[in-house]
């Protein structure tokens, strides 16, 4: 298409006119990753410290694998930049890290500290915040809306608070560019256009992009990429901020739920739907 | 009471309050001397927020075009520092709600206790109960530190009044102080997905569907057979990741929570993400052809079958009838 067929601002113009040369501008994307153990084998709480006991092996959290993906389209549509992951966890766990890396990510900040344990999310917020700053330049510092383990869901807005900085939360379709973030917000009675100066926060939706597998080169690569491992002292977070310490919340009770009781189960011998036609007449729904 | 005065974050749209909201002003009704609202909603749902139990509603100015959770957050912790300080605020696990308390946490240094389904009093302290492992654990949970204790609430938690008996509530206006950047963010513009029938939150008959469909045609027959019983048509996550119906009909953890008098769980194999979603139901009925699926165990009449075969049938004579 001709320039001058629409008429384009000066600004359009000129960003055309870098699409149009190849190498353009570059977008830095952070994004929050978090570690968790696989939910298919769902753990238990501890009875001492009431928290998940935490042994095992941790992934990449699949709820975060959707905004590695996002991030890593956006630079791409970019044309440049790179994709900084962020990441909190004990034991210096990096296999979840590994996994996003070997998708494309370019590197990664690790907060790992014995002083994390038994953060809630305020303190892991306060933590991710420091850490963002630590990834470097960003336009847009991406996370999921909840993660699988934790999700309350509040993390996101959080961190943008602390950063001082706009968000834009349940975001099902991202577009980046020049200085502003366009994104189309999921609501309760369908979807928002929303439209926020950068950098910005922005928590992805799941399911919203499918994330890539990463390609045996892309795992083999991902073994040399730099994670820069640091501790709340690097990163000047006082010790009494996050942790058991700092967590203002305590559990006074875990207690069994009241069961459901499993009713009557038929195998279905071509009367399974008249068993249920049955059931509704009984409860008068039809 | 020990508990002197709780705040409800109260939404509505398009002039009427939500029924998570309703439900939370019963609960803090019950538990606390005083109970008011802020609403960025505007002065025309005090009348209904006083007839729930709401002596004093707070609107927060400046809302327009905005997303709720910088200005909201700002203009309750403007009111905190001005010396108004409620025991609690109560807040719906909602897009805006989350983003409010989230804010808020931050602008008042407190922790916010997140998927509560029940509130009590021990002791002077409120105590939030969250349901972990699909529902077959509670965790209940109270603050250590001495301030604004910040509580996300999920639908369905409490019965709302059912004859609600107070008057107006009175109003004020609030007004959040310096934003800075925070707020920079802007609607432009807004998009109603149509709907027909009951809604999923409020319909007595929910028939949702699940992987065990096998292809996105296929959940034609959820749509006839919810239209059949004046139902509401559902789904499960594993279905709107794959795009077969808009994430407005996820039932879950992450998606809505029902309590309708009949749900049938069609191809669904009952994930504990799932089953926290629709496990009030009064009765629940599934149909799936793995006798060992999960869904069985919380079934009032199970039918292990395929879904191919009993809805096409359960459909011809629903509409024969
Ligand atoms: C953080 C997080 C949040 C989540 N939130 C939600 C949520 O809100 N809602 C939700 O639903 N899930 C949620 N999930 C996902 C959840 O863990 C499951 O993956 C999902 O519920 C599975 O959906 P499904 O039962 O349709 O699919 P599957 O688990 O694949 O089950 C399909 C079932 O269909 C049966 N089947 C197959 N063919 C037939 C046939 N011909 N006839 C009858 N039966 C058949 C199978 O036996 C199987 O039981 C969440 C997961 C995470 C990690
Ligand atoms: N420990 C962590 N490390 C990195 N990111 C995190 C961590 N905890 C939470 N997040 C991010 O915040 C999102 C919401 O988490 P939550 O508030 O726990 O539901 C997650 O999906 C991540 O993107």
């Amino acid at each position: 298409m001709g320039l001058d067929c629409f008429e384009p601002s000066r600004r359009e113009r000129f960003c055309y006119l870098r699409v149009a040369c190849g190498r353009i501008r570059s977008m830095n994307v952070v994004v929050c990753v978090k570690q968790i153990p696989d939910p298919a084998d769902p753990g238990e709480l501890d009875p001492n410290t009431k928290t998940l006991k935490r042994d095992v092996k941790l992934i990449l959290d699949e709820s975060d694998s959707y905004g590695v993906e996002m991030a890593l389209q956006l630079v791409d549509n970019a044309g440049g930049g790179e994709v900084t992951l962020v990441s909190m966890a004990p034991n210096s766990e990096v296999g979840g890290l590994r996994t996003a890396l070997a998708m494309g990510a370019a590197k990664a900040v690790l907060v790992s500290d014995d002083a994390l344990s038994g953060s809630d999310a305020l303190g892991t917020a306060k933590v991710l915040a420091k850490a963002i700053g630590r990834a470097g330049e960003a336009d847009l510092i991406i996370t999921a809306t909840e993660s699988s383990d934790g999700y309350t869901g509040t993390v996101p807005e959080q961190i943008a608070e602390l950063l001082g900085l706009p968000s834009i939360t349940f975001a099902k379709e991202i577009a980046l560019d020049a200085g502003t973030v366009k994104v189309k917000r999921q609501t309760e009675a369908g979807y928002d256009d929303v439209e926020s100066p950068t950098p910005a926060v922005v928590s992805v939706t799941a399911g919203v992009v499918e994330p890539r597998y990463p390609s045996f080169k892309g795992i083999m690569a991902a073994k040399s990429k730099p994670v820069d491992e640091v501790t709340i002292a690097d990163l000047g977070v006082d010790a009494g901020s996050v942790g058991w310490a700092g967590a203002g919340q305590e559990i006074v009770e875990i207690a069994p739920a009241e069961e459901r009781e499993a009713g009557t189960v038929v195998e279905d011998e071509g009367d399974g739907f008249q068993k249920i036609v049955d059931y509704l007449a009984e409860l008068k729904v039809i | 009471m020990t508990v002197s005065k709780i705040w409800v974050f109260a939404e509505a749209s398009d002039g009427s309050v939500s029924s998570t909201t309703l439900e939370m002003l019963a609960k803090a009704s019950e538990l606390a001397d005083t109970v008011e609202c802020v609403t960025a909603a505007g002065a025309d749902v005090a009348g209904e927020l006083g007839a729930h139990g709401a002596s004093k509603v707070f609107t927060v100015a400046g809302t327009e075009g905005k997303l709720l959770g910088p200005v909201v957050s700002g203009a309750i912790a403007a009111a905190v520092e001005a010396g108004n300080v409620p025991d609690a605020i109560l807040l719906a696990t909602s897009y805006d709600g989350r983003d409010v308390a989230g804010r808020l946490s931050v602008k008042l240094d407190a922790p916010v206790i997140t998927n509560v389904a029940d509130l009590a009093e021990r002791d002077g302290a409120l105590v939030g109960t969250e349901p972990v492992f699909g529902g077959t654990t509670n965790v209940l949970t109270k603050f250590t530190g001495t301030g604004v204790g910040i509580f996300l609430v999920r639908p369905k938690s409490f019965a709302a009044a059912e004859e609600p008996s107070g008057s107006a509530a009175a109003t004020e206006e609030l007004t959040a102080g310096d934003l800075g950047n925070t707020a920079s963010a802007t609607v432009t513009n807004r998009f109603v997905e149509e709907q027909t029938g009951p809604s999923l939150a409020d319909a007595a008959v929910v028939v949702a569907g699940g992987r065990g469909l096998g292809e996105s045609e296929k959940f034609q027959m959820i749509e006839d057979l919810a239209k059949a019983l004046g139902g509401a048509p559902g789904a499960s996550r594993a279905i709107v990741d794959a795009g077969w119906v808009p994430y407005s009909y996820q039932v879950g953890q992450t998606g809505k929570v029902v309590k309708p008098t009949v749900y049938i769980a069609a191809g669904i194999s009952g994930a504990t993400q799932h089953l926290v979603g629709m496990k009030g139901s009064k009765n629940i009925i599934a149909v799936n052809k793995d006798a060992e699926a999960p869904i069985f165990s919380i079934a009032d009449l199970g039918i292990v079958g395929d879904v191919n075969k009993v809805l096409p049938a359960l459909l011809e004579a629903l509409q024969s009838r």
